[in-house]
């Protein structure tokens, strides 16, 4: 997942659309601002929100935290650059 | 890559899923936190037992993947008391509103809490009545209108955390669902504290607290959240009561140990009964 | 199985009601009580709290009646057999949770030892005026079990039975006693442990994978697990399906309210327990229960002492009714009488069921005493007339 200048994103999010109620938290609170929400609907007529920033994903997984709804979450990409960490890569 | 998972599903049963919480509701945020701070404790998750009474917090027992308990109206805390008591190896938390837990459940709350009763108790505070529509509660502030209160609220209403400091409680704290990392570490807190622990969760009820008093929606509150709140680690519990839109005091305010119930249950019958005393750890029958 | 015989207090002995009761929950495997304090049935309480300790048990006082009552069945579900005792007014506060138990299935004893009412009423004398209560007393349709003993042996041994019962249908069980059963003493033999049949509780077998809360075999009681063993089971007083699931749909409610009721109905053979004596030429059968069986036995030896061909029927299940017994009864006899303390309740049933084939004729009291036994003796002889 390269972003706008060839940078590795340190982390990505995942969304669940037709679980989305559009309350728009994970648009407001991503410290990164990641996200808005998307002019599309889904099938209950609620926009979702979208990724408008992939670069600048840390995978904080704040957006996890708020969603009441369980329709996203971040998590951290791993970087190839780096040492792999086995550990980690399948705590996931 | 391999299949990501949201952190939060392997504790909830999905095929219950949608839940039945509305848009902006903060809630399932505060089920997130939870679900975090059971993966922060690495407590054993076959001895996590979660009560709940009724109402839409009532409803978080359905939603997650644990023993768990949907009783009747306000009684969480006493079911919980005969749990905990049979089986003292469970990690029991009760996941409740404010109004179960503090009008109808409020006899149960101060006792548990003066017992210490070795319990977690999450509070989501609401201010309101949710699941019937949006009546007055014992938290509901000074001139908010509701649907039982058309001309705003004009009794007082309760201090939750000064409350349950005053019955005895051992860990308390207030946190609003904007503050996920600080309310899954409290939680995380409580779960290692032994004794009876009240956690106050701020939360929107955009449907029926906010848009009646012209609040706007859940993400409105959510932004009041963020700008009133003032933590304020070790505030006097007298000094932070709630008025409506005003600034919220968040951060634990007590933390301090004193012997749960059966700690002195044991040790009063072990000083008189001597020998004759049989402590059992769990109360199985065949 | 039978009875664990660190509990059983083997020998013969001279107990009131009250303190029999605590026996015979001790003897049943009960290691939990949680009661709140009421005149006449508190001393069952303050037995249990003096000798559970010693046993490996907890006592505990709750805050009221809705805490005593929902205590229970939270240490139900985390592995305890558990029971409340109560009285009248008590009892109406638990009529919540009585309902509780029946949706949720929570196996469990509620003792009610009754007095005069209706609210405070008499504390301290007795009455037989719940007994509608114990059937109907919570909202809504379900079935439950309740059993009137007559005295302090009875008191033993019915509590036995009643958690018997709990454990055998999964369902809560009214010990129904009265004021004067719960404070007179008399010899009570508590038998060896081994003597003593215990109903073990219906614990699953399956692994969780497979488990489901509500799913039922052939006989309409599905099995339990207790909380911590890894089942990760969820249970609700709202209509759920097999899974405990809560299902807001008119099958799933007929489906689940009617097991509930159908579970006891059709074992009721075999629950309505009772003892008769010489109903089968009789002219007249009176049919009584608790405390005023014992009088009626005077009124009724009276009439045979004139000649009078009187029978005895003794409820000691009162619910379910024995329905099929009384339907044979009311064939051939000419006349039921039914003293109760209260302004009618049992002999509803029995009107009921008599269906017009023999007359039935109630002699009530308001409670406060028991009956004379020459104002039973007047019925028996105006139904034999």
């Amino acid at each position: 997942m390269r972003g706008k200048w060839g940078i590795m994103a340190k982390g990505a999010v995942k969304i669940v659309v037709e679980r989305c109620k559009a309350c728009g938290f994970c648009v407001e609170f991503c410290p990164t601002k990641v996200l808005a929400l998307s002019s599309a609907f889904n099938s209950k007529g609620y926009h979702p929100p979208h990724v408008v920033a992939t670069e600048k994903c840390s995978g904080c997984d704040l957006c996890g935290m708020y969603c009441p709804d369980f329709a996203i979450f971040g998590y951290r990409q791993p970087q190839p650059q780096a040492t792999p960490n086995k550990e980690t890569a399948d705590a996931r | 890559m391999s299949e990501v998972r949201n952190p939060v599903e392997p504790f909830l049963r999905m095929d219950r899923m949608p839940h039945i919480w509305c848009p902006g509701c903060g809630i399932g945020t505060t089920v997130n936190c939870f679900t975090r701070a059971l993966i922060e404790s690495k407590v054993d998750l076959d001895h996590v037992t979660i009560v709940s009474g009724i109402g839409c917090t009532g409803r978080v027992a359905g939603y997650v993947k644990l023993d768990s308990f949907h009783t009747t109206h306000g009684r969480a805390i006493p079911f919980a008391t005969g749990l905990k008591l049979a089986n003292p190896k469970l990690n029991v938390i009760v996941y409740s509103g404010d109004g179960d837990l503090s009008a109808i459940g409020g006899n149960h709350l101060i006792h548990a809490a003066r017992r210490n009763i070795d319990l977690k108790i999450v509070c989501v505070n609401n201010l309101i009545y949710a699941m019937t529509g949006g009546q007055t509660a014992p938290t509901t502030p000074n001139d908010a209108v509701t649907s039982t209160a058309p001309y705003g609220s004009y009794e007082p209403a309760f201090n939750l955390p000064h409350l349950v400091e005053a019955a005895g409680a051992v860990y308390v704290a207030r946190w609003t669902t904007y503050h996920v990392r600080q309310l899954a570490r409290s939680m995380q807190e409580a779960f290692a504290k032994k004794g009876f622990s009240f956690i106050e969760v701020l939360s929107p009820c955009p449907t029926l607290y906010q848009r009646r008093n012209k609040l706007g929606d859940g993400l409105e509150t959510m932004k009041y959240y963020k700008e009133k709140s003032k933590v304020r680690n070790g505030a006097p519990t007298s000094e932070v009561g709630l008025t409506m839109q005003g600034e919220i005091i968040v951060g634990k305010f007590v933390d301090r140990d004193r012997p749960d119930y059966r700690e002195l249950m044991r040790h009063r019958l072990a000083e008189t009964l001597g020998d004759r005393y049989v402590e059992c750890e769990e109360l199985v029958c065949s | 199985m039978h009875a664990d015989p660190r509990g059983v207090l083997t020998g013969v002995h001279f107990l009131d009601g009250d303190h029999a009761c605590c026996e015979g929950a001790l003897t049943a495997g009960a290691r939990f009580a949680s009661g709140y304090p009421i005149t006449p049935s508190t001393e069952v309480v303050e037995r249990f709290a003096a000798r559970v300790p010693t046993l490996g048990g907890i006592f505990i006082q709750m805050e009221d009646e809705l805490a005593a009552s929902i205590a229970l069945q939270g240490a139900v579900w985390g592995g305890a057999k558990a029971f409340t005792v109560t009285s009248g007014p008590g009892f109406s506060l638990m009529m919540e949770h009585i309902g509780y138990a029946a949706m949720t299935e929570t196996p469990c004893v509620f003792v009610n030892v009754q007095r005069g009412g209706p609210s405070t009423g008499l504390p301290t004398l007795p009455a037989q005026a719940d007994m509608m209560q114990a059937r109907w007393g919570s909202h809504g349709d379900y079935g439950i079990i309740a059993l009137c003993p007559n005295s302090p042996q009875e008191c033993f041994d019915l509590t036995i039975q009643a958690f018997n019962f709990a454990e055998q249908f999964r369902v809560p069980v009214m010990l129904m006693m009265d004021e004067v059963v719960g404070h007179m003493t008399e010899k009570v033999v508590i038998p060896p442990a081994e003597q003593i049949e215990i109903f073990p509780r219906r614990h699953t077998s399956k692994p969780p994978a497979d488990y489901l809360p509500y799913e039922t075999n052939g006989d309409m009681v599905p099995e339990m697990a207790h909380a911590g063993e890894g089942y990760k089971f969820h249970i609700t007083g709202l209509t759920h399906d097999e899974r405990g699931y809560p299902v807001m749909t008119v099958p799933a409610q007929d489906k689940l309210v009617r097991r509930l009721q159908q579970k006891i109905e059709r074992a009721a053979d075999e629950i309505a327990l009772y003892e008769e004596e010489k109903v089968d030429d009789a002219e007249v059968v009176v049919v009584s229960y608790g405390i005023t069986s014992r009088v009626a036995q005077r009124a009724i030896e009276l009439a045979r002492a004139q000649g009078r061909r009187v029978g005895k029927f003794r409820l000691i299940t009162a619910w379910p009714f024995p329905e099929h017994r009384i339907r044979q009864l009311a064939q051939r006899t000419k006349a039921f009488v039914v003293p109760e303390l209260n302004l009618g309740q049992m002999v509803r049933e029995v009107e009921r069921l008599a269906g017009g084939l023999s007359r039935v004729l109630p002699v009530s009291h308001a409670g406060g005493g028991v009956h004379r036994p020459e104002d039973i003796l007047q019925a028996i002889l105006e139904a034999a007339s």
